[in-house]
């Protein structure tokens, strides 16, 4: 079999940041590679590099032993190189049938009716992924998987040499996930050279024939599934050090006022029920997880304590009731909230981010809290300099943090902070989470739909389940109790 | 069905337009005239910033260069008026390429950036050489279009019709499909293989085209060139309200914003300086709570099952 795609001693830099550095494989026709690595592995670096999104430094991209490196996007992708994107972002005025003929017409100026043909072949492929009952409606009005078959009916549209394929099967059911098995399994089937780019090896393992493991930028294992799952090096990044539940000296239960009372709190989104009767509370010092699946309410419950949604009923802060505060005020009382989303200042750098949030603090102080919080995230120092903006998912998530705390909280909200984050950077989170538990005298109050990631740091756990608060109690009892829906 | 309800309401209009001059003054068919100049203006704006995705801040770049290249041909040169016309065109479309190259190399706000600072020079070089260009007092031309009215207003319906087929066919076509792609997401256009440069910079030309003639053709009714008719950045504002009024990216809004400016602009006289105020609150109101604008719902299916 003929390699179609050969990459030879890649290596970008961003600025100081070594992404990828120096990665070699080749995919033949015929043939499905995973790519894999957590965030951060330079896995999606190495595919912007093939499509020309990012000019690689230093090395050779071969497509059909055609040397495409530096070239620009469109021609390496007129000579057969075609990506499917993990998020779609369609036309809006276009259907679902006009999306695939644009994917079907060639690079001219001069193309002013579309011959016949090009209708034909756009609703064969419809058909072909599954679309064709949809192909005359709007991108908006379908489902998130439709969006996806819409992205592969472009690849084949293309009838690209290589398919790379990021991130195949986020975001979808297991139903739809064998759909797309069986799609990109007959790209193989058709002699294609197909690249897929994902976190982890399990997603992809029935589908592989081999697998490339990434870890900081660099090469770590590659080999059949089988091969790199067993690799002492693949299993040290993924699995790190075992997330143990360190039960810390049982705090006092203070018996007097809680730091927070929420108390019969309910939250309307039109006519829609948000959140309904919520009581919780929460005692200085203690760390209290709220966990639940998404849609459960957690976020709804956070910003309604942040004063950025109307509520009825009450939440006090010392016995003092926070109705009627803005946001901001509420915030300089101490609750500082860590969202889901991160919101960080994306041009900014990692020290600017960090002196935002130590804008109110004096210049020694600030540069006190700067030192320990560099302290406590030692990959936030190595990228002081770097924008917000070109950082990995874990080291946004560990920058909001971060942020949050250069506010010296004294109840810290976190907001689902491990959504989206590989294994590795989760136990790095959670150290940095046990150390402030085990050193400082911080409220932490945690949303999260990974169990796993909240026991460890929960003196007590809500479980929200559809607005409702449906258990609390202590985190040993948790999976005896409320696990079987959770776990 | 786009299609379709686009005729509809289109053809119509049309042909009430072409009756006009049997039922009013040429007080108004005058205003009308300046309302379908401006509409080719508007509509050669919103291929740009509709379709290819790019804010021209300075669409009087091109309609001026457009406009004085005629004029200084007709003036000193005394070419027959379709000769200036040609050549306006040819002057706006090798000024826009001039623009446009390197200005498309840019992303986001800075290619709108270099539009503006584009106009302000222009109106500079036409001030500084007021001894050939009649500066800010204008430029006057031996030619015109027609003194009559009413061939007046249908040269301009012509116009104005004929540039609005030509445009609103361009985007219907899979060129114009193309070219949003490009515009509204250029790395997926790229990925599947589409020059996304070239293809802006063919729109970008359209426009300049467009512009450059219909500012040719804007002196040639008005008998003179000047900065204030032509140049202006309040004109080139203009055209964007307009353009932004009547729908983006629907070709046809942005012909139904120009005469709806222009006309409440005129109803609305007796207000005095109100009158401009007035305008621009609507033009804020509808901008900020209907970005679609006029046509921005009732133009677009919402597709079928």
């Amino acid at each position: 079999m003929t390699e179609l795609l050969r990459v030879e001693g890649v290596t970008k830099r961003f600025g100081g940041l070594v992404a990828v550095k120096d990665i070699s494989f080749a995919v033949k026709a015929g043939e499905i590679l995973g790519l894999i690595g957590p965030n951060g592995s330079g896995k999606s670096t190495v595919m912007k590099c093939i499509m020309g999104i990012e000019k690689p430094n230093a090395g050779s991209v071969l497509i059909d032993g055609v040397n495409v490196a530096g070239w620009p996007t469109h021609r390496i992708a007129r000579l057969g190189v075609g990506l499917v994107f993990q998020h779609s972002h369609p036309l809006q005025r276009q259907t679902i049938l006009e999306h695939i003929k644009l994917a079907l017409l060639p690079d001219s100026l001069l193309m002013l009716v579309a011959d016949h043909g090009v209708t034909k072949r756009a609703e064969e492929i419809a058909e072909r992924v599954g679309l064709s009952r949809v192909r005359n409606r709007l991108p908006r009005t379908l489902p998130f998987a439709d969006l996806r078959r819409l992205e592969l009916a472009k690849a084949i549209a293309r009838n690209p040499k290589v398919v790379l394929v990021d991130e195949p099967f986020a975001g979808l059911t297991s139903a739809e996930v064998a759909d797309f098995s069986d799609l990109i399994a007959s790209f193989r089937a058709d002699g294609h050279a197909v690249l897929l780019v994902d976190h982890n090896v399990k997603g992809v393992a029935a589908l592989v024939d081999r697998v490339k493991a990434m870890y900081l930028g660099e090469h770590v294992a590659e080999g059949t599934a089988e091969e790199v799952m067993t690799n002492e090096t693949v299993r040290r990044v993924y699995l790190g050090g075992k997330i143990e539940t360190a039960s810390r000296p049982e705090r006092k239960a203070t018996g007097g006022t809680p730091l927070l009372a929420v108390n019969d709190v309910g939250v309307l989104y039109g006519k829609a029920t948000a959140l309904e009767n919520i009581s919780i509370r929460v005692d200085e010092g203690e760390f209290v997880s709220v966990v639940g699946l998404n849609g459960a309410g957690k976020t709804t419950l956070f910003n309604a304590i942040s004063g950025l949604v109307p509520y009825s009923g009450t939440i006090q802060w010392k016995g003092q009731a926070l109705s009627g505060m803005t946001a901001g005020g509420i915030a300089r009382m101490g609750i500082v909230q860590c969202p889901e989303t991160r919101e960080l200042f994306g041009d900014m750098s990692v020290r600017e981010n960090l002196e935002l949030g130590g804008q109110h603090l004096s210049v020694a102080d600030a540069a006190v809290q700067l030192a320990w919080l560099f302290g406590l995230f030692p990959r936030l120092k190595e990228r002081e300099r770097q924008t917000a903006r070109t950082l990995s998912g874990g080291e946004q998530q560990m920058l909001a943090i971060a942020r949050a705390l250069m506010m010296r909280p004294k109840l810290l909200v976190l907001d689902e902070p491990t959504l989206g984050l590989a294994p590795v950077i989760l136990e790095q989170l959670s150290k940095a989470l046990e150390t402030l538990r085990q050193t400082t005298d911080i409220t932490v109050l945690l949303g999260e739909q990974n169990v796993t990631f909240a026991l460890p740091h929960a003196d007590r756990v809500y479980v929200l389940e559809h607005s409702r608060v449906v258990w609390e109690g202590a985190p040993d009892r948790l999976a005896e109790e409320a696990g079987a829906g959770l776990l | 069905m786009f299609r379709s309800r686009t005729f509809l309401l289109v053809v119509p209009a049309l042909v009430v337009m072409a009756l006009l001059p049997l039922g009013v003054g040429g007080y108004i068919l005058g205003l009308l005239t300046l309302a379908y100049y401006y509409a080719v203006f508007a509509m050669s704006w919103d291929l740009l910033f509709g379709f290819a995705g790019e804010v021209n801040f300075g669409p009087t770049f091109l309609i001026g260069v457009g406009a004085y290249a005629a004029a200084l041909l007709n003036h000193y040169q005394h070419w027959p008026i379709v000769a200036c016309l040609a050549a306006g065109s040819v002057a706006a479309v090798v000024a826009g390429v001039v623009l446009a190259v390197p200005a498309l190399r840019l992303t986001g706000p800075y290619f709108g950036l270099v539009t503006l600072v584009a106009v302000l020079l222009l109106q500079n070089i036409l001030v500084l050489f007021a001894g050939i260009t009649g500066g800010e007092i204008g430029l006057d031309l031996p030619d015109v279009l027609a003194i009559d009215d009413t061939t007046n207003y249908y040269y301009a319906l012509t116009f104005m019709t004929v540039s609005g087929a030509v445009l609103f066919g361009l985007t219907c076509s899979p060129v114009g499909l193309i070219l949003q792609a490009s515009g509204q997401n250029a790395i997926e256009a790229a990925a599947l293989g589409f020059n996304v440069t070239k293809h802006k910079l063919a729109a970008f030309c359209i426009s300049a085209f467009f512009s450059g003639l219909a500012g040719g053709m804007l002196i040639f009714y008005l008998g003179t060139a000047s900065v204030g008719t032509v140049v202006d950045i309040a004109v080139g504002v203009n055209v964007i309200i307009a353009a932004v009024l009547g729908g983006r990216r629907t070709i046809i809004g942005a012909a139904l914003g120009s005469i709806f400016l222009i006309a409440a602009g005129e109803l609305l006289r007796p207000l005095g300086q109100l009158s401009t105020f007035v305008v621009s609150a609507v033009a804020l109101v509808v901008i900020l709570f209907f970005p679609g604008g006029f046509l921005g719902r009732l133009l677009h299916t919402e597709g079928s099952e």
